[in-house]
């Protein structure tokens, strides 16, 4: 497949290409674990082989004999430090070297570092760990899990969403189903591997990791070192892969912070892909019940979805994906609960839309049940339900473009081609099945901080501590500063993901185009105002257009007149060779501490349904065809459609892509990806790429993207919907409604094999 | 990984002196002490996990003998040195032509870059992906005799469902050894008690009592050469290959099958199934079923429950024998709509 990026329409920016393109692709990129540095020594993981109970020894003798062997750091050697904590920056609150207890399969019980990689390897497999163990619970059925409600537990699910009286509804329903549902273990995968390398000179550390939230970091290593924040530095300028996976920091980076101080010298551990899935954050198992219920008409009356989420013992990890699903149509009545389930796991984390991928998954499959109870065109069924305000509080959206989405990729997709008679469309000897599904992204928005400078020579710095995960975040930034000082892209350099730059939030929840978007909007226009004044000043070269409207274009100051002054110009009257500005920008409605917050490591986010005049969504609709052989029931996607509104586009070729990968990742989720536990130990077994399976090219044909246009001044000064997080929402519905369609068999247990397929 | 003494001989003869003179005692050729490698996509992967901890190994890649990296076609036969990587078998015109199973068992196994690396000898020797063999903190009869097997009771969605014993039902993953299976090929064995060829289905032993011995190879014995007889059945010919994703997977279930047709009615079938079995498995009985018979879909049917007779379940892999069957026939109505 090679397709142009989409030609902008109305209210979206132009497919510039990636500022960072060329270096990415010729690998001049530097990762965090390229950092050449002096004299670094290897540090390699010991994780545990059981996932609950004591280590009662660390046999080391044949590893200390290794040559080449430094160190090993272990239980007691964290003693002067802080535990992690758990919350938005910290993945969990366990801390494995802190004391003896083992969690979960995986945990780290020491750290061996050598001259070499190959040594500390190879002494890290030297060392044995005798256990006193105890049988561990798994998951869901397991004995020993404790069950408790999820609401009120983390800033994730305040309270449960109600509305209405559900009970009345559901017993008066014409037509209802009620259904389970669920959602496998899954672990983020990113391509470059996991990997810190710290450096200390005297008391100041320098950390070189990819990471998603550099100014968090720094302010929670800080603390758990018992150091100055000011002298902890977290250096993570491109990242190969986060998806929420380099969100919170792990217990990781402090330990080879420790490791590399009793050494006196710089230490890099880079994490084997099998001990990743170990040692970080995953996407946490979920179960669902929901109840639909509604009349002849199809319009719904009862809505009733209760989750499960499977944690760590310690943390209340949730993600409360009942927030969004509880908004979605116009239901007469609302009534959902979420429990936790803490079982001998690691403690999940964030994981590409943590939430609305398990929820609106289970939503949208049961939307698809009900639609065929009703006997109703799915895309139908959705229409009708499409509701004025949102169910819960009855707030508006600030906008809401979800039957647009329908209509534009349902005619490029030929639904009217459909025909609606489970198992009638063949070819050959491949069963044909077309579905479709609703997806949603809340639209949120954090404080972020800015730094631009404009030249003379119009050469433009932007300094933001955000990060380029792959989204194309610095070519946007790029793209804003250039679009507000009227310049070439090609002058604009980016700078970002180091805490030592202007303090952004963390790049999750799909914030960053529109956070960091406001605050470069906001520096460059301060740059703008400080031009304006000297330009149109009683020296400066536009004085005679004193009271024009003023803009700058092709590099120079431009009144409304038609006169215009070159940038040099202006600058020679202002007697400056650079103007600098810093902007904070804070959201409307945020609190009189936000910014300090921000500077805090801990930034409020707005949007959503959390605000008080509107809750604030993106939308879209993906459609999927599926072919099924007739013999042996492998499950093929030829081609899927999606429309997606999110306001102002910054970038057509940026935003297609990351809908684009959502989609394929969504039929990932569909067909491919489970991590496989063994239920009696508690331990995952599928532990590399081989058996973790994620779609590969040969799976993925036709995918197209269509960018329908929408304006919503309400979200942000930007005008901007995150997106990053939006197109894998959903699919997973789609595949299954379509794998329905052409079998018969309604698959609720992701992912959808010929397992169940078979008989 | 452990350090390990890297041997590179030039002949065939000076490897397996180097391998003989190395103490490996009566040790199955996966636990000696001296291993040979080829491609080492298997190997490495497995000194790596800790699962082989040779303390020699003994490269065959700097062995001068052209033979060893030649395909020879001939009018009954065709050969293959050992050396031979996938992709270059895989994408041979004439091998695809004669015998399309042989160059389809190859292309839809692994990946581009390991079919460029794997050797033919060292793929007919792979070992089985059983996740509990791979990693070391596990019990497990075929990586430590004796220890028991944690997949019996585990997750074991891709284990076999024929061949299995009480010790080990880990299945044999390769695709091209279903084809070399059921097109009766030999191998042509170097050691030092000279030269041997055995038919490839003498080559895999059963896990029975001891998984850990998995050939019927010394430790000092090396491949040579493979040789494919042609036959009537070798031109029409196929491998279905049945995985969860499209590309780069292991079979779930695979079929092989070389059918020799008179008209409508089966001369002779050749039939082999991957995915399923703890060794390259001849479905002998199948076969015997179409002899004579009209091969439509109630004939293909009727061979594929005969073929999956013995089988037996575990917990999460029992969808491997509907699947399995169903393989089987679609592979055989398939290779019958083949041009002979
Ligand atoms: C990610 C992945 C996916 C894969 N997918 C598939 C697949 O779909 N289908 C499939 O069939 N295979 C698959 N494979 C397996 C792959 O085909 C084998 O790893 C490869 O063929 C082994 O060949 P090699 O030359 O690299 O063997 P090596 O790793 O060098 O050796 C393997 C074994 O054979 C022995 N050996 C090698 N050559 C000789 C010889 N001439 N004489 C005696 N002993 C010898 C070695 O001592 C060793 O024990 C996959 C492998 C990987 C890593
Ligand atoms: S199936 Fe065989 S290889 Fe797997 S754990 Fe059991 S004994 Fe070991």
């Amino acid at each position: 497949m090679n397709q142009a990026a989409p030609a902008p329409k109305d209210n979206q920016g132009d497919p510039v290409v990636r500022i960072d393109a060329r270096l990415k692709v010729t690998g001049q990129a530097s990762y965090p674990a390229d950092i050449t540095t002096a004299n670094v020594a290897y540090g390699a993981l010991v994780t545990s082989s059981i996932a609950r109970g004591k280590v009662s020894k660390l046999q080391m003798d044949d590893a200390k004999a290794v040559p080449g062997v430094l160190e090993i750091v272990t239980h007691g050697d964290m003693d002067n430090t802080h535990k992690p904590k758990f919350g938005n920056t910290g993945a969990s609150s366990i801390g494995p070297l802190h004391d003896k207890t083992i969690f979960y399969d995986g945990q780290i019980v020491a750290l061996v570092v050598a001259e070499t990689f190959e040594a500390a390897e190879e002494a890290a497999t030297l060392i044995h760990a005798d256990y006193e163990d105890e049988p561990p619970s798994a998951t869901f059925e397991s004995k020993g899990v404790k069950v408790e409600p999820a609401a009120g537990k983390s800033p994730m699910l305040k309270e449960d969403a109600k509305a209405g009286d559900f009970d009345a509804a559901w017993a008066e329903a014409a037509v209802k189903i009620d259904e389970k549902y669920s959602t496998p273990t899954q672990h983020h995968n990113p391509i470059e591997l996991f990997s810190t390398t710290a450096i200390w000179q005297g008391d100041q550390l320098t950390i070189h990791e990819p990471s998603q939230n550099v100014t968090g970091w720094k302010v929670e290593l800080a603390r758990q070192l018992k150091l100055d924040p000011a002298n902890v530095r977290i250096i993570s300028p491109y990242i190969g892969g986060a998806f929420g996976s380099k969100g919170p920091m792990t217990a990781r980076t402090a330990i080879v912070a420790i490791a590399a101080r009793r050494i006196g010298r710089p230490v890099r551990c880079v994490v084997s892909r099998i001990q990743a899935f170990g040692t970080q954050t995953y996407r946490a198992e979920t179960r669902h019940r929901i109840r639909i219920g509604a009349g002849k008409d199809g319009r719904i009356t009862a809505f009733g979805h209760e989750g499960w989420e499977v944690t760590s013992r310690p943390d209340p990890y949730v993600v409360g994906g009942t927030s969004a699903t509880a908004r979605m149509y116009n239901y007469g009545s609302v009534l959902t609960h979420v429990s936790l389930v803490h079982a001998d796991r690691n403690t999940p984390g964030y994981m590409r839309s943590p939430p609305e991928t398990p929820y609106v998954y289970a939503l949208e499959n049961a939307m698809d049940e009900m639609a065929v109870a009703l006997g109703m065109d799915p895309v139908e069924f959705r229409r009708i339900n499409e509701p004025e305000k949102e169910p819960i509080e009855g707030k508006p959206f600030s906008s809401r473009s979800l039957i647009k989405c329908y209509d534009q990729a349902s005619e490029a997709f030929g639904w009217s081609r459909r025909d609606p008679k489970v198992g009638s469309m063949r070819d050959g000897d491949w069963l044909v099945g077309m579905g479709c599904a609703t997806a949603i992204y809340p639209t949120a928005v954090a404080p972020c901080a800015a730094r631009v400078r404009l030249t003379a020579d119009g050469a433009v710095r932007v300094q933001c501590g955000s990060h380029e995960i792959g989204t194309g975040v610095r070519t946007i930034a790029a793209q804003m500063a250039a679009e507000r000082l009227g310049v070439g892209i090609e002058k604009i350099s980016v700078e970002m993901g180091d805490s030592t730059l202007p303090p952004a939030p963390v790049s999750g929840g799909s914030i960053s185009t529109a956070s960091v978007c406001s605050a470069v909007m906001k520096a460059c226009d301060a740059v703008r105002d400080k031009l304006f004044a000297a330009a149109a000043g009683n020296d400066g070269p536009l004085a005679s257009s004193a009271n024009a409207k003023l803009d700058m274009a092709d590099g120079k100051v431009v009144a409304e007149t038609g006169k215009s002054a070159k940038l040099a110009d202006v600058f020679k009257a202002m007697r400056v060779g650079a103007i600098e500005e810093y902007a904070e920008f804070a959201p409307k409605g945020s609190s009189p501490e936000a910014l300090s917050k921000l500077y805090a490591g801990q930034p409020e986010f707005h949007g959503g349904e959390g605000d008080k005049d509107s809750v604030k969504y993106a939308f879209g609709a993906e459609f999927v065809e599926v072919r099924i052989n007739r013999y042996t029931r492998e499950v093929r996607v030829p081609r899927i459609v999606g429309a997606f509104a999110a306001g102002r586009i910054m970038n057509t070729r940026t935003a297609r892509s990351q809908l684009m990968g959502g989609m394929i990742w969504g039929i990932g989720q569909a067909l491919h990806e489970a991590t496989e536990i063994d239920r009696r130990h508690a331990r995952y077994v599928n532990r590399d790429l081989q058996d973790y399976l994620v779609p590969v090219n040969a799976d993925i044909k036709q995918v197209d993207v269509i960018l329908v246009p929408e304006v919503d001044h309400e979200v942000n000064p930007a005008g901007v919907k995150g997106l990053g997080e939006l197109g894998n929402v959903g699919t997973a519905a789609a595949v299954a409604s379509a794998v329905y369609h052409a079998t018969g068999k309604r698959i609720r247990d992701l992912p959808i094999r010929i397992d169940d397929l078979i008989d | 990984m452990r350090p390990f003494v890297y041997e590179r001989p030039t002949s065939v003869s000076s490897a397996v002196d180097i391998a003989t003179h190395a103490d490996t005692g009566q040790s199955p050729p996966t636990a000696a002490n001296t291993q040979f490698i080829a491609g080492g996509t298997n190997l490495a992967d497995y000194m790596r996990l800790g699962v082989a901890q040779p303390e020699r190994l003994i490269d065959l890649n700097t062995l001068v003998e052209p033979a060893l990296r030649q395909i020879r076609i001939e009018d009954d036969a065709i050969r293959f040195g050992a050396l031979v990587r996938m992709s270059e078998a895989a994408d041979n015109g004439d091998v695809r032509r004669r015998c399309p199973l042989l160059a389809e068992s190859l292309q839809f196994a692994a990946s581009g870059q390991l079919r460029n690396m794997a050797s033919l000898g060292g793929n007919v020797l792979q070992r089985t992906r059983c996740e509990y063999f791979r990693e070391t903190s596990w019990p497990c009869n075929k990586r430590e005799p004796g220890s028991g097997c944690a997949a019996m009771e585990g997750f074991n969605r891709q284990h076999a469902v024929l061949g299995t014993s009480d010790a080990c039902i880990a299945a044999y993953h390769g695709d091209f050894a279903q084809a070399l299976i059921a097109l009766g090929a030999t191998v042509d064995i170097e050691g030092q008690q000279g030269r041997r060829t055995l038919a490839f289905a003498k080559l895999h032993r059963r896990p029975g009592e001891t998984p850990n011995i998995e050939t019927d190879l010394a430790a000092d014995e090396l491949i040579t050469a493979i040789e494919v007889p042609l036959a009537p059945w070798s031109s029409r010919s196929r491998y279905l290959k049945i995985r969860d994703r499209e590309s780069y997977a292991f079979a779930l279930a695979s079929a092989a099958v070389a059918l020799d047709m008179d008209g409508e009615r089966v001369r002779s079938a050749r039939i082999a199934l991957g995915g399923v079995a703890t060794v390259p498995w001849r479905a002998s009985a199948a076969e015997d079923t179409l002899k004579g018979k009209v091969l439509d879909e109630a004939a293909a049917r009727a061979a594929a429950d005969v073929a999956f007779a013995d089988a037996k379940p575990r917990e999460h892999n029992a969808f491997k024998i509907p699947l399995g069957k169903r393989t089987l026939v679609r592979a055989l109505l398939e290779t019958r709509d083949m041009k002979g």
